[in-house]
């Protein structure tokens, strides 16, 4: 039963904080939010329409023009173009009969391609309609196509997932390939166990518990976790927010996905014993919009803490209060910065917030927030649980305890890796059967991409801090095409607020792209140095301050390589390209010209 | 010290600030130029254009979203913070499609008269050639978004009567554009175009007639270089910023 946008607005209590919920639920039902819808909502939620039509044109998941009824998003990351995505996305093309960006004329069928689903252990990947399909071949995409254009239920085709993926509220076809486990997250969790003890402390002992353990960000930064909770709770305010930042949408990484999906109890305790030390009452888990297909089952697991006293009113018959919402992203990698991830909750454009202040003091509705990865409130719970001395014994003496590490591409054994920290990279290749690695990308595109010859370095903060994606290439990738990959993630992800990144990462990949046809120079790599620079220095985010690191880490690792791809015989060679320049005139014209025919002969 | 009064440093120079100020805010006041595109008057900083970037503590910071502190040393002038300078004016001149000898706000224009003052001869960027669109379907304001810097000046600056937004941006990454609510009366109106057109920083707010009512070579920047009415008012000895050989 179709449901009018006043409806759906009302279902959502008409607030601008729940926009992003209200806009899903509309481009699911029409499969596009159009202009009359905007004019509607603009008077149900006092919201200007332009900022309405801001928010609509932000996110991937979100289209002014019809997606079809089945809506394919084809992930087109780096390991998807590796494992065949090429051949996917042709097949997919050629039984709809339409192009990736397109939706067939009677709107059954929609292709568009998306950044990292977070499934780089099983590409080619794609979601259709929250339905996730992995491992995909031509053939199996004919049969997608033919059920689609058939209007059938795609369920069944999928196969079976593994562990909890096989859970009907997710269903999804998805593998853990948990490789390696350790001490910390997938083992015999009792839910209530950390929370108890926490309590047992005191909200203060919490924090100094956690800063004792030397617990430092797990989603990448590495701030100190102690230290973050400490500044939110001392900062003046009525109310304070505890949020989840699942917006895990660096290339490369999927461990939060897994840790999400088999241990989510683990998780949201984290969050519960993160709001009694802060003394707040409420917590948001952000989820991505691309891991949509696991809200049901986390709100199910909420439903089991409630019951079990673990979350909502009078927790463990305490005086203490805190509950968690879920809210869903809708396709955009810049939300995983935590003050655009602010803005985003708040029903706005993800675009980072200029800092200071920073959330813990001025953060979710303008007040102090503590935002966390997810695997750092899975530790936050364990080091209340056993002590911090426990969790340092782990680790090196300046990090501390494991980490998750998502481990990708040119390996016998793709998957997650429970390590401690400090780990050489040459060990890890090691351990997920990597033989022949030529070059691996340690910490996703914004990370660095090391060579052969720093294979020795360690993972840890001292050394090689990450976030913990690895993805590895062997010889027989083309360096320049990973590149290009990233460089055009970065170009399709920056939010486009600031110059330095808007402008600049469009003028890098335009050098790339220079190299790649063959009119590099070596003047062309030293402009990448120096401009690469200025957009590292100058820009807003953490997006523009790493989104040269893919070109500059190679130029300093891959330096042979990358020279041998450019002229050194010549100084200059210009960026103009005739066929290029003149494309657009020989469509309308319906031919070419004949420019090199005659070349000037006097 | 007087109460409420800080001391900052730009450049070797020791300056009082007021507490709360920005650091552009202090430069101003104390003759010192800080150049900006998108901070403009008493509207709440947006740090879209990075020009005012300048060194604090070893760390770049737009000055316009950062508040002054007490012992503050900034670095404002150094070669090295001239050529960020000079690369973001470059990057907006290949990010959009400037043609400044047929532009109305030619001489009035902060992006060309910024070029001048960090002497941008040709852009070290190869131009973009981006196909923008000019929306001309309002009776008094054209809106040429080949010229806008997405500074978001009008879409802080200028509101409809019940204080709703007018203008907004949409989309993102190289796509973004302004956009105006044409559901709303004010969009035409006279006053608003006038009012547009006053706020942008660039030609790409035009009301419609009258561009040329001052001759090119009269206009403000044509007269007096941007930043000289700042630092020209200095009547003590700091000679460091009179440019005037």
């Amino acid at each position: 039963m179709k449901k009018s946008v006043s409806e759906i607005a009302q279902m959502h209590q008409n607030k601008q904080t729940q926009l992003l919920a209200i806009l899903h639920d509309i481009q699911e039902q029409e499969r596009f939010i159009s202009d009359e819808v905007l004019h509607i909502l603009s008077d149900e939620l006092d919201v200007p329409l332009v900022e309405l039509e801001g928010v609509r044109s932000f996110y991937h998941f979100f289209s002014s023009q019809h997606r079809g009824r089945y809506t394919v998003y084809m992930n087109t990351s780096a390991t998807s173009e590796m494992s065949g995505a090429f051949e996917v996305m042709q097949a997919f093309e050629k039984h709809s009969g339409i192009e990736f960006g397109q939706t067939t004329s009677d709107f059954k069928i929609g292709l568009y391609k998306t950044s990292c689903i977070g499934l780089c252990d099983q590409e080619p990947a794609a979601i259709i309609n929250n339905l996730v399909f992995t491992q995909l071949t031509a053939s199996r995409v004919k049969e997608i196509v033919e059920a689609m254009k058939a209007g059938k239920d795609l369920k069944v085709l999928l196969r079976q997932g593994e562990g909890q993926n096989k859970n009907p509220l997710i269903g999804a076809e998805i593998f853990n390939n948990i490789r390696q486990k350790g001490p910390l997250f997938f083992n015999e969790f009792e839910p209530g166990s950390a929370l108890k003890k926490a309590m047992d402390l005191g909200s203060l002992d919490v924090i100094e518990s956690i800063k004792k353990s030397n617990l430092r960000g797990r989603g990448g930064a590495g701030f100190p976790t102690g230290q973050k909770w400490g500044f939110c709770r001392a900062a003046d305010a009525n109310r304070r927010y505890v949020i989840c930042n699942i917006d895990e949408g660096e290339p490369g990484t999927f461990k939060d996905r897994v840790l999400l999906t088999e241990n989510p109890y683990l998780v949201f305790e984290g969050m519960v014993v993160a709001g009694y030390a802060i003394e707040s009452k409420r917590g948001i888990v952000y989820l991505r919009g691309e891991y949509a297909y696991l809200k049901n089952y986390l709100e199910e697991v909420l439903n089991q803490m409630r019951q079990g006293h673990l979350l909502g009113k009078k927790i463990l018959g305490t005086r203490f209060s805190f509950d968690i919402q879920i809210k869903l992203g809708a396709g955009a990698y810049i939300c995983g910065e935590e003050s655009a991830l602010i803005e985003s909750a708040e029903g706005k454009r993800g675009q980072p917030r200029n800092r200071p202040p920073f959330p813990v003091v001025s953060g979710y509705l303008n007040k102090p927030t503590v935002v966390n990865n997810p695997e750092t409130f899975g530790c936050a719970a364990k080091i209340v649980l056993n002590g911090p001395e426990w969790f340092r014994k782990m680790g090196t003496a300046a990090s501390s305890g494991v980490k998750l590490f998502s481990v990708a591409g040119d390996c016998d054994r793709p998957g997650i890796y429970e390590l401690e920290w400090g780990m050489s990279v040459a060990d890890l290749l090691k351990l997920c059967g990597a033989k022949d690695a030529y070059a691996v990308q340690v910490g996703g595109p914004s990370g660095v991409l090391i060579s052969e010859r720093q294979f020795a370095r360690k993972l840890a903060y001292e050394d090689l801090g990450t976030g913990g994606a690895i993805t590895i290439f062997n010889k027989t990738r083309d360096l320049l095409s990973i590149l290009h990959n990233h460089m055009e993630f970065f170009n399709n992800e920056t939010c486009g607020f600031c110059v330095p990144c808007r402008a600049g990462n469009a003028i890098l990949l335009k050098k790339l792209e220079k190299i790649m046809i063959g009119n590099g120079t070596s003047n062309d790599l030293s402009e990448i140095k120096a401009w690469g620079q200025t957009v590292k220095l100058a820009s807003r985010c953490g997006l523009g301050q790493t989104s040269p690191n893919p070109l500059l880490t190679a130029l300093q690792n891959f330096s042979d390589e990358i020279a041998s791809k450019v002229r050194h015989d010549i100084d200059y060679i210009s960026q103009f390209n005739m066929d290029f320049a003149i494309e657009e005139s020989v469509k309308v014209a319906g031919r070419s010209p004949n420019l090199r025919v005659e070349e000037v002969e006097d | 010290m007087e109460q409420g009064t800080i001391k900052i440093t730009i450049d070797d120079k020791e300056i009082w600030a007021k507490d709360g100020q920005s650091v552009v805010e202090a430069a101003r006041e104390n003759h010192i130029f800080i150049p900006t595109l998108c901070d403009y008057k008493s509207l709440k900083p947006a740090g879209t254009c990075r020009l005012c970037t300048v060194k604090i503590g070893g760390r770049f910071v737009s000055a316009c979203t950062t508040t002054v502190s007490n012992g503050m040393k900034v670095e404002n002038e150094s070669s090295e913070i001239k050529d960020i300078r000079k690369s973001l004016i470059e990057m907006l001149f290949v990010e959009g499609n400037h043609m400044c000898p047929s532009c109305e706000k030619s001489g009035n224009c902060d992006l060309q008269a910024l070029a001048y003052r960090y002497q941008m001869t040709a852009p070290r960027f190869p131009f973009s050639f981006t196909n923008r669109r000019l929306d001309a379907s309002l009776p008094h304001l054209i809106l040429e978004h080949n010229r806008c810097i997405q500074c978001l000046r009008c879409v802080r600056g200028v509101r409809a009567k019940d204080g709703r937004d007018l203008f907004g941006f949409v989309d993102r990454g190289a796509k973004i554009h302004i956009t105006v609510d044409k559901t709303v009366e004010e969009a035409f109106s006279e006053k608003t175009a006038a009012a547009a057109m006053a706020i942008c920083p660039v030609g790409a707010l035009i009301q419609k007639g009258g561009a040329y009512q001052t001759p090119i070579g009269d206009r403000k920047y044509d007269l007096h270089p941007i930043g000289s009415e700042i630092e020209s008012n200095i009547e003590q000895s700091g000679g460091s910023h009179d440019t005037k050989s």
